[in-house]
């Protein structure tokens, strides 16, 4: 249980995946004009993250490594994210409309997003089992949703200063995602 | 011939795909903590991206359009599979330090987007000269700015160590190799490209859009050209 807690911690907080493994960039910069936005595409992620994980983990489990073919690991799981994403997207519009109004325009977004197939990975490659792939895809997530409110938060503030020609829009976001980087440093402290 | 030395120089110069395009940012900006690894990364993208560009074109009349993407991302996936074990083989110092980021190379916009953009509409030749001309322009991009964060956060080059022994007069500001650094140099790069256009005379657009789509047009948006404030509506 504490080395559950640990790695979910570790990987929300310390190791957070856009602010210091530069995974899910693009929405991260792309998605964070709004706070409303951006909890939406947080919310996508999370979801699609820890479903993705438990999947990934399953297969590499039941028939990767059962078949001795855990070498095609990157092109499985990047085929099995994508049909997931798809078949996510297809539920929700027939199941539940309200939900997919909410999140439905980001799930496309999300098969590209390299955290989903860097998480996956990361669980492989540090020998994780099925219960914790699952942990380390939900605290991954929720670093990356934390990370995203806080900086449209900010955007929203930015919106009202005179930054310098040159730096309005992506510059001054970057110098922005990347103070917020030096206070995630604080972190490594805590494990 | 001309087309092929054309596509070599579209692809280094005219549409430099991390300059000019800002394509493929996540390992722009988590490997360029050496100019080394740098290198590497963009060398083992372009093998993947010449390849697959030259498979993609001959193949280009055989698969379907609908199930292109997928059968695009089979393609990459195998060749990056590939090199990632031909890495582990025979540079396993490289491959350590570049680690997750090899096997990520299938999910690269660069890649996908030269296939949908090029490889999938031209002969094989000219395909294989464009992705050797587009990784070119990303092994280059990434060397120089890991060149630059190296020079400045640790004070050697290539693993050169050019500080005279003792030295108190440049301090290594070590924030550069680290996480935030790639952020801020990412930045000012960005200031300096918007500098240039502005001074042109041409429109500063932001290089992404609040969908995240104009990172990766062809892929993440299914040919989608609204953004998704205007689908929403």
């Amino acid at each position: 249980m504490k080395t559950l807690l640990l790695i979910a911690v570790g990987s929300a907080l310390v190791n957070n995946v856009v602010l210091s493994q530069f995974l899910g960039l693009c929405p991260f910069l792309g998605v964070s004009k709004k706070i409303k936005t951006a909890s939406g595409m947080g919310a996508a992620v999370i979801f699609v993250i820890t479903v993705s994980s438990f999947l990934a983990a399953l297969i590499y489990k039941y028939v990767l490594v059962a078949l001795d073919l855990t070498y095609l690991n990157t092109i499985v799981f990047i085929l099995v994210i994508a049909a997931l994403v798809q078949f996510v997207e297809m539920v929700l519009k027939k199941f539940s409309p309200s939900l997919y109004q909410a999140l439905g325009v980001y799930l496309p977004l999300i098969t590209t997003n390299c955290a989903v197939l860097g998480v996956a990975l990361t669980n492989v490659s540090k020998n994780y089992d099925i219960g914790t792939s699952v942990v380390n895809g939900l605290g991954t997530s929720v670093g990356f949703t934390i990370a995203i409110v806080i900086l449209a938060g900010i955007r929203e503030r930015n919106e009202y200063n005179d930054v310098p020609k040159s730096f309005r829009g992506m510059p001054i976001t970057l110098i922005t995602a990347g103070l917020m980087a030096i206070a995630f440093l604080g972190f490594s402290g805590i494990i | 011939m001309n087309k092929c030395v054309e596509r070599l120089y579209n692809g280094i110069v005219k549409e430099n795909p991390t300059l000019v395009l800002t394509l493929g940012m996540c390992p722009t900006l988590a490997v360029t903590t050496s100019a080394i690894n740098g290198a590497g990364m963009g060398l083992a993208s372009t093998v993947v991206l010449a390849l697959s560009n030259l498979i993609i074109s001959m193949l280009r009349k055989i698969i379907p359009d609908r199930v292109r993407m997928p059968a695009y991302i089979v393609i990459v996936a195998s060749f990056v599979t590939m090199v990632q074990f031909l890495m582990e083989g025979f540079v396993p110092s490289l491959y350590a330090s570049l680690g997750i980021y090899i096997p990520l190379i299938v999910v690269n916009c660069i890649i996908l987007g030269r296939a949908e953009a090029y490889a999938s509409k031209n002969p094989p030749i000219p395909s294989l000269f464009d992705g050797i001309g587009m990784g070119l322009g990303f092994t280059l991009a990434l060397t120089a700015l890991g060149a630059f964060r190296e020079v400045l956060g640790a004070g050697t080059i290539f693993g050169f160590n050019f500080l005279a022994k003792n030295t108190t007069s440049f301090q290594p500001i070590t924030i550069f190799v680290m996480a935030p650094g790639a952020f801020f140099v990412l930045a000012m790069l960005v200031a300096l490209m918007n500098r240039i256009k502005d001074k042109k005379g041409k429109p500063i657009k932001d290089i992404c859009r609040d969908d995240g789509c104009l990172s990766c047009p062809n892929l993440t948006c299914n040919g989608r050209k609204n953004s998704t404030e205007e689908v929403a509506k």
